[in-house]
Formats: C-alpha cells, structure tokens, sequence
C-alpha cells in the first residue's frame, strides 16, 4: 500500500504532475491533453476541453456510438426486442454486461436476457446485410411477439449502404408493431455520448406521446437517466412510491417502452444523468411544456435534497409532510451506520474516473464519508457537465457532432401544458431553478485535478502521484489499478454489489467502503523473507 | 429478474442469431498477440472494439489487458484511416516502447479496404529509426470466430519470424486457445521431458501476472521473437487441434494447399514436420500426446506421470457408477469441444448435445472419430447459439451442461449443473486458472463433472445422504 500523504491544509498544487504526464507525449498530443486536464480553482470559470477526439493510441476507456445507444439508453428497457445489425462481436459484447435490473410482471415481456444479432457473414457485406435483416425481423416477431423492435446499426452497415430506417417502415407495415431503427454505427462520434444522443432522438421520435393515457396519479413524474444498474431504480421508486408520486416512466432503468409511450403525460422530469439523457428532457420540454430539473439519488443527503425539491415543485402541503416523515426515518438509519463507519473513512483519499454523472454523484457519497475527492474525470461527457449548463451557448459545435441530427421539435398544441409553463415562471421568480445542472467542477476543492476521457498512462502516474485509498472506475481499469495495491470500486457494475442510490443505497455504500479501505490484504504483499525496508511499499513503473 | 419468456417454438435454421456461441475475430487475435514477448495489440477499427474486447477479455482474466486502437471517427472512415494509424502507433512506441505492435483489422476498416501493410511502409519511411516490428492479422468479424482471429494471429506472428535451418532439438508447441494454467502445465510437462520447446502463444505469465511491485506497462512472459525466429528449425511442430480455422466460413485462404496455421507454414514452407491431434484431453488424447513426447525426446515418460495417468484411472474406476449414462451438452470452440467430448465420451457419459458457434463443416465427423462409444447417437450442431442449445435442452432434458459461462442460464432455468470450463468464465473466480489439459488437467475436470452430478443428486434428495 503506497505511503499516505497529509492532505489536511488543503490539496498539493498538482501542477508538477500534470507536467510529467503530458511531458510523455508528441507535442501536438501534449498540447490537446493538456486543454483537458484542470488544476481546479473553483472560484474561476475554467475551461476544460471534452467531449473531443480520442487520440489514437491511447489507451481510453470510452466506448462506441454503438455502445452508448444500444448498451445504455436501450438495452436497460426489458420490452423491446433490440436486434444488433452487424457482425456478431457486438451484439455478443453488450449481452448482459451492464448488470441492469428490471421486474417483470406476471406474464410480461422480458427480452433483457437475450442478445440478437444478425451475425452478417462475407456474403452480407458483399451483396448488403437488408434481406437478412427482414428475415431476422420476421423471425423474432414469429418467435417472441415483441411489441417493439429496435434496430441497431454496427461499424459496417453504414459502410455497405444497408437503410436500417427504410427496412424498419416497410417491415412496421409488413407486422404492424412499432419497429425503429438507429444509424449509430460505431464511429459515429467521440464516444458512446454520440450514441445516447441518437437513442434520445430515436426513442423522442418513435415512442414517446404515442399513447395519451388518462392520469391516474396526482403527482406524474417520469425519471430521465436512471438505468437501475444493481437494483438503484427500485430504491428511487419505492421512495416515490412511498410519498405519493407516480412515477410514470424511467429512461431507462427498469423501464418498457410502453410506459415511455405515455411519459409525454408527466407535470415533471427530473433528470439524474444529466449527459446520456438531458435530450429528451430538453426536447419534452420544447414539445409539450414539461419542465426538468437536475436531482441526484446518489449520497443520502442529495437523495433528501431532490425529494425536497420535487415536493417543492408541487407545493402540497400533504406531499411535503410525506417527504419529510421519510426524510427524518431513513436519515436516521443512515446516520446510526455513517457513525460507525466515517471514523474509520474520514481523511481518505478517493479519486472517481466514470461516467458522464457518476464521477460527480458520487463525490456526494465519499464526502458523507469524510473521504476527499482529490482527482476526477468523466469517460465520455462534454464541457457542461464539468462547467455548468451555462457554458452550452460557447460550446464549439464541431463536425463530430454536426453528425447527429438535431432533432427539430415543434409544440403540440393539443397537449401543451400552459399551467406548467405558467408554474414553471412563478416558481422561478421565487429563486426555485430549472434545468439547473451547475456541473462537476464547482463541486470540487481547490487544487483537485480534473481530467476528462482519462488514459491508462495518466492513470498510472495519478496513482503514484496521489497515493488514494480508493480508486473508482470501471472493469478495463480495475485490474491496473490493485496492480498498484489500490483496491478499486466498479462504479459502471457496482462489482456486482449495489444499489447505492437513495437512503438504503447509501448505507449498502458506506458498508461497502468500510470493508475496502479497512482490508488488510496489502499488508500480505511483501513476503517476510523481503527484507528491504525501502522497497517495501513501494511502488514504480518500468519504462 | 431474469425469467425467460416461454419456450419458442422449435425452429431450425434461424436466420437471426440469439445469445451467441462465438465471439468475434479481434478477440482470438488479441489473446494470441498477448503471448508474445513485448507485443501490444492493436486494434485498426472503432474504439469501441478494442474497448469491449479489452472489457471482455478482463471479465475473465482479471488482469490489467492493454490493447491500443485507431479510434475511428467518421473521416477515417471515408478517408482511409492512414493518419489514424500512424498516430496510434507513435503514440503506442512513446508509451510503451513495445517490441512489436500486432495489428488486428476490423470488420470496418476490411470493408473500406485500408491496407494496413501500406500504411506500416509510410509510417517506416517517415520515422525509419523506429525499432518497433509490425505484424498483421487479417481479422475482419465477419468471418469466422475468435478461434480463427488466434490462428491468424499466430500464423501472422509466424510467417513473420520463422526461419528454415537445419533441423535441430527443440520442437515447437502450438497449444491453441487453452487456460494459462494450461500453458504452465504443458511448459513442466515438456522440463519434464527434457524438451526445449516454443509454445506459440504463450499468455501463460502475460494474461495471469502475480502481484507486482513494480508496475509493467507491458507484462512479462511471452514467446521472444528470437524463439519465434527458431522455429523454423525446429524438430518437429505438435499443434493442438484438428478442426482450427480450416472450415468453410474461415479466413479468406479457401485453398487447403496453403497454409492457414503457423505449423502449417512451418510445414509447407521449412520442412518442419508436424504433429497434429486433439488437445490432450482425457486418457485417450493424453496418452497420445505423451507418447508423441517420448519419442521427440527420446525419454522415456517420467514417473509423474504414468503416476498420475494411475490415479486418474483409479478415479475413474471409482466413480463410473455417477457418471456412467449421464447426458451431457456440451458447447464451446469447436476443437475445445471435440476434445472435452472425447474425455466425456471415455467416462461413460452420452453426448446428448455437442453444440457450437463456429461453421467450419467438420466438427460432426471429427467428433464421431474421437468419441467411438457415443459416435452414433450424439447430436452435433454448428453454427448454434445458446437459445438453440436452450430449447434443445428443454426438449431433451440433458443431466450437466459443460461450457463457459454463457450457458449458466439454461442450467439455472433446467436446474441441472454446469461445469465451467473453457472462456469466457466470468462468473466465477480463476476462469483463467481452469486447469483442463493432460492427466492432472483430466483429473481435477473428472472430479469437478463428478462433485458436480453428486452435489445434484444431494441436493435433490429427501435425506441429504452424508457419505456417497
């Protein structure tokens, strides 16, 4: 286990180490990172580049178009038959790897557990992959009578001229169920960013208002960017539950494509990850008047803050004394564990290299801990959910994401909710806020370093510069990291723990970093027969 | 959570293909480059397949897995990913100082046509003080599985190296897509003998490191390229597997006169004679393989093992009576299968199922060559994907299921065992550590097969017996 440092006046100026990391590098590559790493000084409004090119070479942790479409926004939305166009290492790959959860009802639809593909051959690339498609569409309506068919385009489709679109309206006329295709061929944009923003458009054109269901709840709210990865959703639902909201749709964790049919009908959305979704909340906005704010279910005191917020937003008297009876008991359950354990966690360094959100949420939970955050990055997000949504207006919009259609909405005037507009004014004149995402950077000490779409090589000297207790990422990293003797939490799997969102999530949490940052296997490391005290502990890296 | 719709109806030759029984061709290759020395894949392609592909290949190593790609965007892919490429591969040398960059294509830059060895000449011109060697699989997804990516990625690795000499004493390995315990094994199992040897590849220290205090950005272990380099004069060259890529939906050589594996090369083009069988499995192919050994050696065999030979006879006399009439469905690679079937076929066990993803239009024939008690009654499918072995299953009402991974959820939904064996095993620690080849290796699969019956037979029983 590396030395610790005393991080107690306040965090190093890492200014040395940002130096030695780029000093690796050709200069033009040197002078790219370097705009997307930040010394962060969260008085000034810095500038971080992201949402840019990878740079070949380098070893990212970031995904594909193809990934981000099919992999996030879909794949958690158990009613939907999403058949993979392409060869067959794709589909294969993104078979159940997010460990998204969803409860099935008597008799319903669950196409979560299998992964379709088409599986073209030479000849599909040769004479066009669209006859084969037909037939797989044919194939899985004859065999699973979906009532929803997505199709997802891999690397070569868009390459051998196949129109997934045009296959898709002709066979939705051939079956009559509703069968939607998405051009996210993997090198479509930067990351798997470019892909949540084609599922958002997809998903907003296709599905949602497709059904105007009656209310039935009081309080309709939908959830935007919650994919219920190690059971979070239904933490977050059985709090709305609990207080009286209906929870009309999730995007997309526990989710059927048929509730987003009819999550045009909501007074509200809120939005957790504000970077894979903030399209449609944006674009439901603009259609049928629905406002959105920012919340996070991640740490127990952002969970209370968000459910405040959304009771708030109603301004009933009844719901705001729900909220606050739960508020008041679950805080109490999480206090008795945060006693226990934040003596052991307090002063502990945590760095956090996931997400387009989660890199920020859960900072929240380390800070309950006592543990700093003393570096962080997103893998795939883009300068506002670093900055605060109010840099969008000077965000550079270059070819990369001039490929993804922007989606032109006009208002329905038959569904356009005027009194939530008229609330939305009212509610603002009192200081309340919308589309309120502040980004990650504000949120963050003075001297902490903020690096986007971070690499294995900055990685490497992070850890030896920093020396953390814990280092948060996803499976690519996890292995490098305890390489280290830095023991890493899987924040994209949850390393098959979870949940961790709300009250009972944050407790399962604390629990967990308890048990991590107290282990003792790192002492087992250097055998007794070793017996150079200066090399023990220790840690290089060759070459 | 995961409740599976009911059973669809049984249908043969499905165009689509559900939950799939292959992976794709970068990822054999990947696997094969990491088994030489100071090698770093390279993917030419969308980042998205060296990211998923490294995430997979994690899952079941657990070991830091470095493979660099071009990072296609959409220029690169209009334009040709030239520059693409030659950034990759500076910024791989400045980070990594590899001795060779193995180059696996994809299934996007095949279909825009990048020539890739064009690219490794420009990139030479330009910066020809570069110590860096190239190599290049031909792995587009669309042909073939990941078995025919490892073998053009050893092939390649070959081609590139080897150099005819005069026949001399060592003899070259070719152990195919095996665990690294079972390279570990094969590499005592040939001290033993006194056999120099060159095991192509050998991931056996690169894919399984222990604990470092030292960080290494590229890990040890690994075939040297001078070793490579000497196969060519080897004695003799002994390569697992009877079915590789040769099938029909293999690689773009469709010419049997040309050489498709790297013993194969060594064969047709430096004289090295070549020893091909299955992998040693079980006593049948394990003897074979032992008694290939001795007479490349000329030792004779060590006691070890006619020691363990004994035991893992005793132990199947011992317990035939749990798997005797067992049936069994079993699914993987296609030569991993023909030799976990051949091991099953001699414990007494009926192949009910000998499913697989790969196409290569011999798997029935070698299978019924290897396994003489069950040769007329198994079934054996190819170009199967696990919803076919599913409703297969849930027809024919198989005793164990014996795969990787992937099959786990037919075993839960039949609640009948399953043995993991093979990759992918992410569900369960030391899937890379999964010994299965030679006797040793037979002995602790012979005993996991059985535990595995008997733990079902206990947990199914009324009265919980304490003693077998």
């Amino acid at each position: 286990m590396p030395n610790k440092k005393d991080y107690t006046n306040g965090l190093p100026d890492p200014s040395q180490l940002k130096e030695e990391m780029l000093a690796k590098y050709p200069r033009k590559v040197a002078k790219k990172r370097s705009k997307a790493m930040v010394i962060n000084d969260p008085e000034q409004n810095q500038e971080i580049a992201a949402n840019i090119r990878t740079i070949p070479g380098i070893i990212t942790q970031r995904g594909c178009t193809y990934a981000g479409c099919k992999g996030v926004v879909l794949g958690p939305t158990r009613d939907i038959i999403n058949l993979v166009h392409g060869p067959i290492g794709c589909s294969f790959y993104a078979w159940l790897t997010r460990r998204n959860q969803t409860r099935v009802p008597e008799g319903g639809d669950n196409f979560i557990p299998y992964s379709f593909s088409t599986d073209m051959q030479d000849e599909n690339i040769v004479f066009g992959g669209e006859k084969k498609l037909k037939e797989a569409i044919r194939e899985a309506f004859e065999i699973f009578n979906p009532s929803s068919i997505g199709i997802f385009s891999t690397c070569p489709v868009g390459l051998i001229g196949d129109d997934v679109h045009s296959v898709a309206r002709d066979m939705k006329a051939e079956l009559g169920i509703n069968i939607f295709g998405f051009s996210c061929e993997g090198y479509r944009g930067v990351s798997q960013s470019a892909g949540h923003h084609i599922a958002n458009n997809g998903v907003f054109k296709n599905v949602v208002g497709n059904n105007d269901r009656p209310r039935k709840g009081k309080f309709q709210v939908n959830l935007l960017g919650e994919y219920n990865i190690g059971g979070d959703a239904f933490e977050i639902e059985a709090l709305f539950e609990e207080v009286g909201v209906e929870l009309l749709s999730t995007f997309s964790g526990n989710s059927t494509i048929e509730s987003m049919e009819y999550s045009h009908t909501a007074d509200l959305n809120m939005v957790m990850c504000h970077r894979s979704i903030n399209y449609i909340a944006e674009m439901m906005e603009e259609k049928y008047g629905i406002p959105w704010f920012k919340v996070n279910f991640i740490g127990a005191e952002s969970t209370a803050k968000s459910l405040r917020k959304m009771a708030d937003y109603f301004g009933d008297k009844e719901l705001s004394a729900k909220v606050e009876e739960v508020i008041a008991r679950e805080m109490l359950k999480v206090k008795a564990v945060a006693d226990v354990v934040k003596p052991k966690t307090e002063g502990k360094l945590a760095m956090m290299f996931v997400g387009g959100s989660r890199a920020h949420h859960y900072q929240d939970l380390f800070t309950e801990l006592g543990v700093k955050t003393v570096s962080a990055g997103y893998e795939f997000a883009h300068r506002d959910d670093y900055e605060g949504r109010e840099v969008i207006p000077s965000i550079k919009i270059d070819a990369d994401t001039r490929n993804i259609e922007d989606l032109v909405v006009e208002k329905d005037e038959n569904l356009f909710r005027d009194d939530l507009v008229e609330k939305k004014a009212k509610l603002e004149e009192s200081g309340y806020e919308f589309k309120d995402y502040k980004g990650m950077m504000p949120d963050m000490q003075k001297n902490s370093l903020v690096i986007d779409d971070v690499n294995h090589w900055e990685t490497e000297k992070l850890i030896e510069f920093y020396k953390p207790d814990v280092f948060c990422a996803g499976i690519k990293e996890k292995y490098v990291v305890q390489k280290y003797g830095v023991p890493l939490k899987q924040l994209h799997s949850y390393d098959y723990g979870g949940p961790y969102a709300a009250f009972g999530g944050a407790i399962n949490f604390y629990n967990e970093m308890e048990r991590m940052l107290g282990t003792k296997i790192w002492k087992l490391v250097d055998a007794p027969w070793k017996l150079e005290p200066e090399i023990v502990g220790s840690v290089t890296v060759d070459a | 959570m995961f409740e599976l719709n009911s059973v669809p109806k049984a249908k043969e030759n499905y165009k689509a293909t559900q939950n799939a029984c292959k992976l794709c061709s970068p990822l054999g290759a990947s696997v094969a480059f990491k088994g030489f020395k100071g090698c770093v894949p390279l993917i030419h392609g969308s980042q998205g397949c060296a990211t998923y592909i490294r995430r997979y290949l994690i899952s079941h190593y657990k070991e830091p897995i470095d493979i660099a790609s071009s990072n296609f965007t959409e220029d690169a892919t209009i334009f040709g990913g030239d520059e693409n490429f030659k950034m990759a591969v500076l910024n791989i040398i400045n980070q990594y100082k590899p001795e060779i960059i193995g180059i696996a294509s994809t299934c996007l830059s095949e279909t825009i046509g990048d020539d890739v060895s064009l690219f490794v000449h420009h990139f030479l011109d330009k910066h020809p003080d570069v110590k860096t060697d190239f190599v290049m699989a031909s792995t587009p997804s669309y042909q073939g599985t990941h078995i025919d990516g490892f073998h053009e990625a050893v092939s390649s690795v070959v081609k590139r190296y080897a150099q005819k000499g005069l026949s001399q004493d060592h003899v070259n390995l070719f152990p195919g897509f095996v665990s690294t315990e079972d390279l570990r094994l094969l590499k005592e199992i040939m001290a033993d003998f006194s056999l120099e040897h060159i095991m192509m590849p050998d991931y056996s220290e690169s894919l399984d490191n222990p604990v470092w205090d030292t960080y290494h950005r590229i890990p040890e272990g690994g075939t040297a390229k001078e070793d490579v380099v000497k196969s060519g004069s080897a004695k003799a060259s002994i390569e697992f597997g009877t079915i590789l890529n040769k099938g029909k939906l293999s690689g773009r050589v469709k010419s049997n006169k040309l050489s498709r594996t790297g013993a194969q090369f060594l064969k047709n083009e430096m004289d090295v004679p070549l020893v091909n069988m299955p992998m040693p499995i079980g006593i049948t192919q394990t003897d074979a393989f032992f008694e290939e050994l001795k007479t490349l050696s000329g030792n004779d065999i060590p006691e070890k093992y006619t020691k363990q030979r004994g035991r893992l006879i005793d132990a199947y006399v011992d317990a035939h009576k749990y798997t005797f009439g067992k049936r069994a469905v079993v699914y993987g690679e296609e030569d991993f299968v023909v030799a976990m079937a051949a091991f099953l076929d001699e414990i007494g066990i009926e192949l009910a199922l000998v499913a697989t993803g790969g196409e290569s239009g011999m798997l029935e024939a070698e299978i019924k060559k290897y396994c003489p008690e069950n040769k007329d009654k198994v079934v054996v499918r190819e170009g199967y994907d696990f919803e076919s072995i599913r409703e297969w299953s849930l027809e024919n009402k198989p005793d164990i299921l014996i795969g990787h991974s992937k099959g786990y959820y037919i075993a839960r939904e039949l609640n009948i065992p399953i043995v993991r064996v093979g990759f992918p095993v992410h569900d369960r620690v030391g899937g890379q550590r999964i010994k299965h080849l030679g006797y040793s290796g037979t002995q602790e699969l012979f005993d996991k097969v059985v535990n595995a019956l008997i733990e079902q037979k206990q947990s199914n029983s009324p009265v919980g017996y304490k003693y077998m």
